[in-house]
């Protein structure tokens, strides 16, 4: 198999201001920045010179991977860990600082679906736009055209302005665009979490089509159960390095235990948990353990336990803790509270921890956010702070059928029994 | 591990820098995208008004009425040669409005486009020169336009006008490089947005656009000069009006030498830059 792809110690450094900045400048502030550094070089020449507060931040650092021919890869790792860079370099839209990268073949990425779409184009004119943004001539355009016309499914609005589109028949429209780009290496982004599940399947199964016709594929995503179905072989990306990069399963197992960080403290959003503090009652920290297996990521079915370390000082005579889990788009999914919902009365100390223990978490793999107020029971809240911790919950075959449960086939799971009578 | 890169062969290699060479294979790969950008531009240019392309006959028009009134009758300013003041500011209209809508749409191009840029790549050099093909368009119609004057004052073109294709190509360079540096320094400082309408606005007024430039005292012709537009537009009248219009020869080279360095450093200035903009657009 020949070689496609090879990063030799590819690095990405970028300047982070700590002046409450946007990216860009002024020419002002650029020439009084400027400025000062011309006086003082001129009162002390020789010594370097650090005027500005700017903080070198490498997002990459000495990545070296090598992708044949073929090759399915599936880059995976937490936000943050430079895997939107790693593509934006790959796709060449931005430059990495040091080290380089050898291409074999044409290059088409998607970082985005329907980049450069015009809203006041037709939906046809903005295939030949987007075609071409993404690198298409015009002639492979016009030979693919019907067919993107067919897998998007939308032939009567063809000649509809875009900007008069539903999001998902805009999804469609521009998936459709970059499923027929037919390149030699397809650089993918986090793209499929949009539009509707039945589509998402059939890109899915475009993708899968894409690696199987020998092409290279380089996949992220947050999906683990989608990378184990595409690639062959995973990524697994830390803090700017390559932390585990081999058989696409091992390389997810890698992935999950190394993401657990103690008590999930970085779950709980500490900026907030200062808004926990109301009628003598205050929280000092949040802890989230996973019971059953306290080495890795929460997963659907394992034992979970909250830990709330507190203070108290004021008079509450039935004091309530309310633990409300909502799913990304907001919905609740259940409610905890030891009064009234679950009736049993607390005794607050001057100090003290308050343990809420669920055993078999029911939550299918995804995002949640836990809301956490208190309150005087049935009178009033005294706080509460929304999305204060986020639970980041790993799929789990729960059933023992080779099936990872997410939102996709529910919200929650139970355990239950068929019987044939 | 470097020489380990470049002894195997690779189509392409993504470094910190790029050459000159790259560019230009690159700018000529992706020759389709100058034409469906400026397509996409000339599509929704008019969109959602009454009147259309219209208004691109109407600016120019409306324009040459008032500056004939106010330099040609209330001020009085001679019109070289015989032609009519109307004829005399509409031949500068044609050049001035290509260069200010060109400059002040190339000028911004790079960040009304930010959100492409930062998710595809492509010759980033595209965008602000695509903003000219579309004023192009414009350009032609106004043309038609100052021919249908000159049938109305039954003024007919001096032979010169063969040439008038070379003061096209000085204007588009000259608009080229100063849209080129003007759009790079906006992705890094927006300052740019409140610097172009001031540099058209004050530019009308500092181009013989509404006047002819042997106005100006010829003393100071040579500083005039500085500003390349007064050898674009002295050169358009030459061509079209022409009759005994002295040419003021040094105006030329000094546009020509002016527009060349502009149009160099601009693109030197746009590479260099080039490959940092998704990082601070």
């Amino acid at each position: 198999m020949t070689t496609v792809l090879k990063a030799d110690s590819i690095s990405k450094q970028y300047i982070i201001e700590h002046q409450k900045n946007p990216g860009y400048k002024t020419l002002a502030e650029s020439l009084a920045v400027l400025s000062a550094r011309v006086i003082n070089r001129i009162r002390s020449p020789f010594s370097s010179s650090s005027t500005s507060a700017a903080e070198e931040f490498w997002a990459l650092k000495d990545i070296d991977f090598e992708i044949k021919q073929g090759d399915r890869v599936g880059i995976i790792g937490s936000n943050g860990a430079g895997k939107s860079t790693l593509l934006k370099i790959l796709s060449r839209i931005t430059a990495p600082t040091t080290g380089k990268v050898g291409v074999n073949g044409r290059i088409a990425s998607l970082l985005e679906v329907g980049t450069g779409f015009h809203p006041e184009l037709t939906g046809r004119e903005n295939i030949f736009l987007n075609g071409a943004i993404l690198g298409m001539s015009k002639r492979d355009i016009q030979s693919r055209f019907d067919e993107m016309v067919a897998f998007s499914e939308i032939e009567r609005f063809l000649d509809t302005p875009v900007k008069r589109y539903s999001s998902g028949m805009y999804v469609r429209l521009a998936f459709s665009v970059a499923a027929h780009l037919e390149p030699d290496i397809f650089i993918v982004d986090e793209v499929l979490a949009v539009g509707d599940l039945a589509f998402q399947k059939k890109c899915l199964g475009k993708m899968d089509d894409v690696g199987k016709s020998g092409r290279t594929l380089l996949f992220v995503s947050h999906n683990n159960s989608a990378i184990k179905s595409l690639c062959s072989r995973g990524i697994y990306l830390e803090g700017g390095m390559i932390a585990a990069d081999g058989e696409v399963t091992d390389v997810i197992d890698s992935y999950l235990s190394n993401t657990y960080d103690g008590e999930y403290e970085s779950l709980v959003d500490l900026e907030r948990l200062k808004e926990c503090d109301a009628a003598g009652f205050k929280i000092d920290s949040i802890g989230v353990c996973n019971l059953s297996r306290p080495d890795r990521q929460l997963c659907s079915g394992d034992d979970i336990q909250f830990r709330v370390n507190y203070e108290f000082t004021g008079t509450n005579p039935s004091p309530a803790l309310i633990f409300s889990i909502k799913n990304s788009h907001g919905v609740e999914v259940c409610r905890f509270s030891n009064s009234p919902i679950s009736g049993v009365a607390l005794e607050l100390k001057a100090r003290g921890v308050i343990e809420l223990t669920i055993p078999s978490l029911a939550l299918t793999k995804g995002i949640y956010y836990v809301d956490v107020g208190y309150a005087h029971e049935s009178v009033e809240y005294y706080f509460n702070v929304e999305a204060l911790v986020r639970l980041d919950i790993g799929g789990a075959d729960v059933y023992g059928s080779g099936f990872e449960l997410d939102e996709s086939r529910g919200l929650v799971w139970m355990a239950h029994n068929w019987n044939s009578v | 591990m470097k020489e380990n890169l470049s002894q195997e062969k690779f189509d392409l290699v993504i470094s910190a820098d790029k050459s000159f060479g790259d560019a230009a294979r690159e700018l000529f790969e992706y020759r389709e995208l100058f034409y469906i950008l400026a397509w996409r531009d000339f599509k929704v240019r008019y969109k959602q008004t009454v009147i259309g392309a219209l208004w691109a006959l109407l600016r120019p028009l409306l324009t040459m009425v008032v500056f004939t009134i106010i330099f040609g009758k209330i001020a009085g300013l001679p019109s070289p040669g015989d032609a009519p003041y109307a004829i005399m500011v509409f031949t500068a209209m044609l050049p001035w409005y290509f260069f200010s809508s060109s400059f002040q749409e190339g000028s911004n191009a790079l960040v009304a486009n930010a959100n492409m840029i930062s998710k595809v790549y492509f010759p980033r050099i595209i965008v602000p020169v695509s903003s000219l093909f579309v004023n192009f368009v414009d350009f032609m119609i106004s043309f038609g336009v100052l021919a249908l004057i000159m049938v109305f004052y039954q003024f007919s073109p001096s032979e010169n006008i063969i040439y008038l294709p070379l003061f096209v190509v000085l204007l588009a360079l000259f608009t080229v490089g100063l849209s080129l540096w003007m759009s790079a320094l906006n992705v890094q400082y927006r300052d740019v947005r409140y610097v172009v309408p001031f540099i058209v606005q004050l530019g009308l007024y500092v181009s013989p656009v509404g006047f002819a430039s042997s106005v100006v005292a010829n003393d100071w012709r040579v500083l005039y000069s500085l500003n390349p537009m007064v050898g674009v537009i002295d050169g358009f009248r030459w061509c079209v009006i022409g009759g005994d219009i002295k040419f003021y020869w040094p105006g030329l080279w000094l546009s020509i030498v002016i527009t060349t360095l502009l149009l160099v450093t601009g693109c030197l200035f746009f590479l260099k830059t080039e490959r940092k903009f998704a990082d601070v657009i």
